[in-house]
């Protein structure tokens, strides 16, 4: 069967299925809206939150990235496992216990305040928001490379799919959907990993493939050292940015993770506190499955990528006989080559292949230089090997492209190209959902119900909250369409604003009985506010990196942003009055598990 | 013991139960997966630098291991004070 063919197949059976579901599980209730009823067995939430949490940018994104910059992907792949230690043991059991729907809920109840919920509201949205463009995107992505249509009717497609079973199922749809598209994911992700580290290292396990020795005698990690090396690229198992800055890096992708909403609402779908603390185990289980694969991909299709292009004999390979993934990318955009030593050979080192933003290429149009490769207008005039390197980098690689790609680059049967294309759809899709949800309780419930009016009924806010739904799907899908030119470090703001405000006002909120209104929103306003203007300055307003705290990247600061609202907060909070005794009974309250009963309404 | 009391002694418990857990999620993610990973790279570990392989995998194991042996003490830990449900 041809490709084209299976990869519709794959993904429209996969909606088809997403689709049945939605329809057994649709919600009557804001409790099943909200919390799917509060009744969501603990495995069952373990996928779902694993699906909800990994988005595209860990099915797609993750791999390449590691594969690009090798060891000091580590941030990445502990901070958004870590999280989950400090989700378990600091967060989940505590407001499961607290049994109400939402962040702001407990944000505005435990510090007696309409000004601190409104402060937690509008993060919750901005952090949704920021994170549901990039899924979007992904989508569009996918359905432009394997079903031929162009980018914005596949972003609308996606709209579409999510539309139906976020807007009709709401937390309970989306439950049982993202059970469905975690296996999808997993099964995608997995099977061309197995194949590959076969292929390369005769291992069924990626994760020990990736310590396998290989026929040249060399174990996997010493060949893409010494690959690295002979192309003038840092060695792959060395570290190149500074500890402090891994460092931060690595505390503010796990306390933002821990603190992200559409994560935290999930636990609040279980019937127990004890089930909370179960259920975040089973996530971290079948996160880790994923994540656990993830170097050994990146290290194999780091290896396969470049011994594809640079040939056995570290030559290069002429764009003719170059296999047809290279053209099927370069015609996506994600490639691209300029032939400057006019040798016809594709040829692979390290350094900007061409004078763009991190070096991408600008096409001229359908334009086709003399070997038929598409025709770049940015290349450099006059572009230098590195010293030790025989040729200068012609070629640019979109690191998104590595996991969709890889099932090509190894050859591997159509049939797992088609799975793999559906999976990233299910990756994307699912997140976009969970993260849909929230933006719209935030709206309905929060907003609507808690402060602009509470005498509103269950029929009217439901109503509202699917129209939010609505509404914000719709947003997304124009930023899908019409994607901000920096979507990653938006998504780097996301990580930063949560790991700065919702995560610690959270915890004092369980842990320091004594911390009351004014401390916790002091503490949120420093801590936003510090990073916001720390990554806005650096990112947009062209800040001096020389400039930079202690050399922390903007990604980093959200852990620095989190130091300083604890600092804040507990200051403040000593020379202000305590809270209300009611406020400290609830505290009291939340802290043991019996009694914890459903989660209620008002 | 009143249940005031009893509450309290539960929590104390519980706060050293996450202490003890975070402090060896600390160890393995910062110190040995970042601060000292260059000198852990030294010891080879089934094919990997033993810094390289706990900063990319073996901290993730450790977290899922963490994670479950925390569940199975508040069980008890919730089973021990009659708090359970």
């Amino acid at each position: 069967m041809s490709l084209d063919l299976l990869t519709y197949l794959f993904i429209g059976g996969s909606f088809v299925l997403y689709i049945g579901i939605a329809i057994w599980a649709r919600a009557g209730s804001t409790k099943e809206f909200y919390v799917a009823g509060g009744g969501v067995h603990p495995i069952a939430n373990g996928m779902a939150t694993a699906a909800d949490w990994m988005s595209a940018a860990s099915f797609i994104s993750l791999a390449g990235l590691v594969s690009f910059i090798g060891r000091d992907g580590a941030a990445y792949l502990m901070g958004w496992t870590g999280g989950y230690v400090l989700l378990a043991m600091l967060l989940a059991p505590y407001l499961r216990k607290f049994g109400k729907f939402t962040i702001p809920d407990f944000v505005g109840d435990r510090y007696y305040s309409q000004t601190a919920r409104l402060i937690a509201i509008i993060c919750t949205i901005v952090i949704s928001f920021t994170y549901v463009a990039g899924q979007m995107r992904g989508v569009g992505i996918v359905f432009s490379r394997y079903l031929h249509v162009d980018i914005n009717t596949g972003v609308v497609i996606g709209m579409a799919i999510v539309f139906f079973y976020a807007v009709l199922g709401g937390m309970k749809g989306i439950t049982y959907t993202q059970v469905a598209q975690y296996c999808v994911l997993i099964l995608a992700f997995m099977v061309p990993a197995i194949f590959m580290s076969m292929q390369v290292t005769g291992h069924f396990l990626p994760q020990v493939g990736l310590g396998a020795t290989l026929d040249s005698g060399l174990s996997v990690l010493a060949t893409l050292d010494k690959l690295s090396i002979d192309l003038g690229f840092a060695e792959y198992t060395a570290g190149k940015k500074s500890t402090v800055d891994i460092f931060c890096l690595t505390a503010a992708l796990m306390a933002g993770t821990a603190g992200l909403p559409h994560v935290i609402v999930r636990f609040f779908t279980v019937p127990r506190v004890k089930d909370a603390r179960t259920s975040a185990g089973w996530a971290l289980i079948f996160i880790a499955i994923l994540y656990t694969t993830v170097p050994g991909v990146a290290g194999f299709g780091r290896v396969n990528l470049i011994q594809t292009i640079n040939g056995v004999d570290n030559a290069g390979t002429s764009y003719e006989t170059m296999p047809t993934w290279f053209k099927n990318w370069e015609n996506a955009g994600l490639l691209g080559w300029k032939d400057y030593n006019g040798d016809g050979k594709v040829q692979y080192a390290a350094g900007a292949a061409f004078d763009g933003s991190k070096g991408k290429p600008a096409f001229d149009g359908d334009a086709r230089g003399e070997h038929g490769e598409r025709a770049v207008t940015n290349a450099y005039a006059n572009p230098t090997a590195k010293p030790g390197v025989p040729f200068a980098n012609e070629v640019y690689v979109d690191r998104d492209i590595m996991v969709l790609a890889n099932p090509e680059i190894a050859q591997l049967p159509n049939w797992v190209i088609a799975l793999v294309a559906a999976g990233a759809v299910a990756a994307a899709l699912s997140t976009a959902a969970g993260l849909l949800l929230v933006i719209s309780t935030a709206i309905a419930h929060d907003l609507m119900k808690t402060i602009i009016n509470p005498k509103i009924s269950e029929k009217q806010e439901l109503m509202y909250a699917r129209m939010a739904a609505v509404v914000a799907i719709c947003i997304a899908g124009y930023f899908g369409i019409n994607p901000p030119g920096f979507v990653a470090q938006v998504v780097a703001l996301a990580f930063g604003l949560a790991s700065s405000s919702v995560f610690p006002v959270i915890v004092m909120g369980i842990f320091n009985k004594r911390m009351n209104k004014e401390g916790a929103i002091a503490g949120m306003c420093v801590g936003l506010g510090s990073t916001m203007a720390y990554m806005i300055y650096f990112t947009f307003m062209g800040g001096d990196k020389a400039d930079l705290f202690l050399g922390i990247s903007t990604g980093g600061f959200g852990a620095v942003g989190m130091v300083l609202n604890f600092i804040v907060a507990y200051v403040v909070s000593m020379m202000t009055p305590p809270p209300p005794a009611e406020i400290q009974d609830i505290v009291e309250n939340i802290r043991v598990p019996r009694g914890a009963g459903e989660a209620h309404a008002h | 013991m009143s249940t005031q009391d009893n509450a309290s002694a539960y929590w104390s418990e519980n706060l050293r139960i996450i202490t003890t857990y975070l402090s060896v999620w600390f160890v393995v993610s910062y110190v040995c997966g970042i601060l000292l990973v260059d000198s852990l790279d030294a010891i080879p570990f089934f094919g990997f630098p033993l810094g390289f392989w706990i900063a990319q995998q073996g901290a993730i194991f450790i977290y899922v291991g963490l994670i479950w042996m925390y569940v199975s003490s508040m069980n008890k830990l919730d089973e021990k004070y009659d708090v359970h449900e």
